[in-house]
């Protein structure tokens, strides 16, 4: 059973080393559920809305207070930025106020940026 | 089966004020981590970012339930059901921002104004919806928020919170004829 639970987890380091997955945008809506506490597409809420995301630096979509840490993280939203966030959002931002463990699983991250990707479009 | 005859045979009699302050007290002394705090073990300044954030969410939660209310959409005893389980989004609001200041921090209010989509919400059905997605974010974010508390306590009693908002999701996916308990485990 051991043995079993660290063959799963060097293969997914395997595969999370050999560079980024294909994400699956409709899978990628069933993980983006989890986020909906505090998180929307179109509307800032808890969190800062997503659509517009990507190219976007952290910390500056308008409207939303984003804590000091977000502010001065220097990032630039994209996969590779995206999927190492996700991983671990207080690990990678220390002072965040998205205070969750992250998403294990290198796939699901895939799968929910590939439908953050999907949904950019804002509202006019 | 009729929704409103789930909803009738399923909701309890509302507590009574004293009951409310009752499990508001006890709900209090398991979120406030007794005695560790009293001995100093008040985790990390995550701790308090954790549960500020938390705190910002149930305030949101408490306006979209009264969103939901207000619409004219929610017909008893759903619309019975939807004020107990906002009734219960505002203790966890006043556990949270008790912990908070015994924290030594300052607990979070609720914003001006909360953008929901009011304009997609023309049903009882639709407002269910909208509520159950809420309260499926609301499990995943407290499940993601239990590991990272440094003091156990606040831990546990986040977990406690994730019982509740789970018994949220779970009834109003039955309410829409959903399954109510989709997976055995949640994420």
């Amino acid at each position: 059973m051991i043995a079993a639970a660290l063959a799963i987890v060097a293969l997914a380091s395997t595969t999370a080393a050999n560079g980024p997955l294909k994400g699956d945008p409709r899978r990628g809506e069933e993980i983006y559920a989890r986020c909906g506490a505090c998180h929307a597409l179109e509307t800032n809420r808890t969190g800062p809305r997503h659509c517009g995301l990507f190219g976007r630096r952290a910390g500056t979509e308008p409207g939303f207070a984003y804590s000091e840490a977000m502010k001065r993280s220097g990032i630039v939203w994209y996969e590779r930025t995206l999927d190492r966030f996700l991983a671990n959002p207080m690990g990678t931002v220390p002072g965040t106020a998205m205070g969750y463990a992250g998403i294990d699983d290198a796939q699901e991250r895939a799968d929910l940026i590939a439908y953050l990707r999907a949904n950019q479009k804002c509202p006019k | 089966m009729s929704f409103l005859l789930f909803a009738d045979s399923m909701s309890p009699p509302l507590p009574s004020r004293r009951t409310a302050l009752v499990l508001s007290g006890a709900a209090i002394a398991l979120l406030a981590g007794r005695d560790a705090l009293a001995q100093g073990d008040a985790g990390k300044p995550e701790d308090l970012q954790i549960l500020n954030t938390a705190l910002g969410a149930e305030h949101e939660a408490v306006a979209a339930y009264q969103v939901g209310a207000e619409s004219g959409l929610l017909q008893k005893p759903v619309l019975d059901l939807a004020v107990k389980f906002q009734g219960h989004h505002k203790q966890h609001i006043e556990v949270l921002a008790k912990t908070v200041e015994k924290l030594g921090g300052r607990a979070a209010g609720p914003k001006a104004k909360y953008a929901f989509p009011v304009a997609q919400l023309k049903t009882q059905a639709d407002v269910l919806g909208f509520a159950a997605k809420l309260e499926q974010g609301a499990v995943s974010a407290y499940l993601g928020a239990v590991p990272l508390f440094a003091n156990r306590d606040l831990a546990k009693a986040a977990a406690s919170i994730l019982g509740d908002e789970a018994m949220h999701w779970a009834i109003l996916r039955q309410a829409l004829g959903q399954d109510p308990v989709p997976a055995a485990f949640v994420s």
